[in-house]
């Protein structure tokens, strides 16, 4: 139990930590990327559905599963749209914006 | 305990996340950031898989692919501009998610340890929370509801009283472990997070989300407590932790303390009765603002949600080509929150090919902002809004504008008198230095063009 405290106190600290600076311009996808990673509830959904036994169990862990999977797909293929609107803009030449034939991410 | 290989597997997958969330504050790492979270989103996905799908393992799969099937392409779908709404969502259904986890184990475990029973109701409460209060966000910035602050008479005792049924329900579901009390617990939750959000309008709905986001988090990290799940522990942590940062630092931008953003509402209800009075707006034709522009020596464009709206980035960036060819300077006063939230207009016009380095912030423009020759405020209300600097009556007042009423002139691109996003008038519009250009931003920026080119 002290372990798992442990474990969410520097947690805590490695959040605040790693976006303490940035700018607002990635506030928008920062929001969407961090939605997208607590989707990981899908692991636990997966677990619990692992080992249900009763039917009200297995459905309700089953619903669990789909709109985690939701979650985690759907945020990080926002995400990556949104980042990839930013990626011509770099070299300070804008490239022609690709709205289709993005690569999928996720599972 | 699980097997090591899958501690050290869910001990990379954290890895990922922390880099993934680091890499996405950084422009240059953000979309590796984002892939790499992928990546360890699936190398976690797949050891819980393996490990845990002990039972059921073909519906699970099948659950996984039909959220697949969901997600993808409502993802892929959604315009640019919809992309709030659409984080909101995925937010939501990432909190019921959470709830349903913690229903479903307690379900199967009616009585276990005291912190065991104390994670289950954190994680159900906040899931819940985060659940309606997301659907309620994607409501108002939808504009299925009004984005305006609702307050519901008495809101702010009803808000408290069912906290306070909240509080009780969760502790004794602690005492008794009964499951039809966590049921209403679920059920008081998502109570609290539509009256929650209620409250909040405009454009600190997006903040709101961000607050829900991080919520989620802390949903999730309860859940790893509820299953003993280090992967989820960290993770939900981590989210919730940088998602509060992130709060702040939006809030921030607004210019407020969080605290204002969220119950100010509350507070301020009895301004908003300004100055009825018939105040005089002039108007313009195409033609008079072309010979405006064309003769002019710098032109700001400030844009807005209603310019990304009506798809009228190109037509904008063509204007400013053919000013350009002039020997105008033209730039782009792009505000930290403007579009529906912060960072939102950057992606809009990245979308349409803007050129990056002609987009200023707010302090590189309002310093020299009085020798701006025309500005040109596009679908753009709010962040132009002098009410915000000098009327501490005004709900968006300590916001940071653009000062567009110090420059010489300015041309207001507008479908109607209509206030914006904020619900909050504008003295802008009746500034004598103010032209109005009534019309779609799209058409008028069309006609524009053309005239300019005549002129």
């Amino acid at each position: 139990m002290i372990d798992l405290l442990t474990i969410f106190v520097l947690a805590v600290f490695v959040g605040f930590e790693v976006v303490s600076k940035v700018s607002t311009i990635l506030h928008t996808p920062l929001m969407s990327g961090a939605n997208a990673i607590h989707g990981v509830i899908l692991v636990g959904a997966i677990l619990i559905t692992g080992r249900a036994e009763h039917a009200l169990e297995v459905t309700l862990g089953l619903l669990a599963v789909f709109l985690a999977t939701v979650n985690v797909v759907g945020g990080f293929v926002v995400t990556d749209r949104m980042l990839e609107m930013f990626k011509g803009h770099k070299g300070g030449k804008p490239v022609k914006s690709a709205t289709n034939g993005h690569k999928e991410v996720g599972e | 305990m699980s097997p090591t290989w899958v501690q050290l597997a869910y001990l990379v997958a954290a890895l990922c996340f922390v880099l993934a969330l680091k890499g996405l504050s950084t422009p240059k790492y953000a979309r590796a950031g984002n892939l790499l979270g992928a990546a360890g989103m699936a190398l976690a996905v797949v050891t819980a898989y393996v490990d845990g799908a002990v039972h059921n393992g073909p519906l699970i799969l099948v659950a996984v692919v039909a959220g697949v099937a969901v997600g993808i392409p409502a993802a892929r779908s959604v315009k640019m501009t919809a992309i709030p709404q659409m984080v909101a969502l995925f937010n939501g259904v990432g909190g019921a998610a959470a709830a349903l986890v913690a229903l479903t184990e307690f379900l199967a475990v009616p009585h276990g340890s005291v912190l065991f029973q104390v994670a289950t109701v954190l994680t159900v409460l906040i899931g819940s929370v985060s659940f309606s209060g997301s659907v309620v966000t994607f409501l108002k910035l939808q504009e299925v509801m009004t984005t305006r602050p609702v307050l519901l008479p008495a809101g702010q005792f009803l808000g408290i009283g069912v906290a306070a049924v909240s509080a009780l329900l969760a502790l004794s579901v602690v005492l008794t472990g009964n499951s039809a009390l966590l049921v209403l617990l679920a059920l008081a939750g998502l109570a609290l997070g539509v009256l929650f959000v209620l409250p909040v309008g405009g454009a600190d709905v997006p903040i709101a989300i961000s607050l829900l986001n991080a919520f989620t988090g802390l949903a999730v990290a309860a859940s790893g407590y509820v299953l003993a799940n280090t992967l989820l522990i960290v993770s939900g942590t981590l989210v919730g932790a940088s998602g509060t940062i992130l709060t702040r630092l939006m809030a921030q931008a607004m210019g407020r303390p969080l605290t204002n953003i969220l119950f100010g509402a509350f507070q301020t209800t009895t301004a908003t009765a300004a100055t009825e009075e018939q105040r005089t707006v002039r108007s313009g034709t195409v033609e008079d603002v072309a010979i405006l522009l064309g003769y002019a020596h710098s032109v700001l464009v400030v844009p807005g949600y209603g310019l990304a709206v009506a798809q009228g980035q190109h037509a904008a960036r063509e204007l400013a080509q053919v000013l350009e060819q002039r020997g105008i300077t033209v730039h782009y006063g792009i505000h930290p929150v403007a579009g529906r939230m912060p960072g939102h207009m950057n992606v809009l016009l990245a979308e349409a090919d803007v050129p990056y380095e002609h987009l200023k912030e707010l302090d590189d423009v309002n310093p020299g902002i009085g020798s701006v020759d025309v500005v040109l405020v596009v679908g753009a209300n709010d962040v132009v809004n002098p009410g915000a600097r000098d009327e501490p009556s005004s709900p968006i007042y300590g916001m940071p504008i653009f000062d567009v009423d110090r420059a010489k002139a300015v041309v207001f691109m507008k479908r109607s008198m209509r206030p914006g996003f904020a619900g909050v008038d504008n003295s802008l519009l009746y500034n004598p230095k103010t032209t109005m250009l009534f019309g779609d931003a799209k058409e008028s920026l069309t006609k524009l063009l053309a005239a300019v080119k005549q002129v």
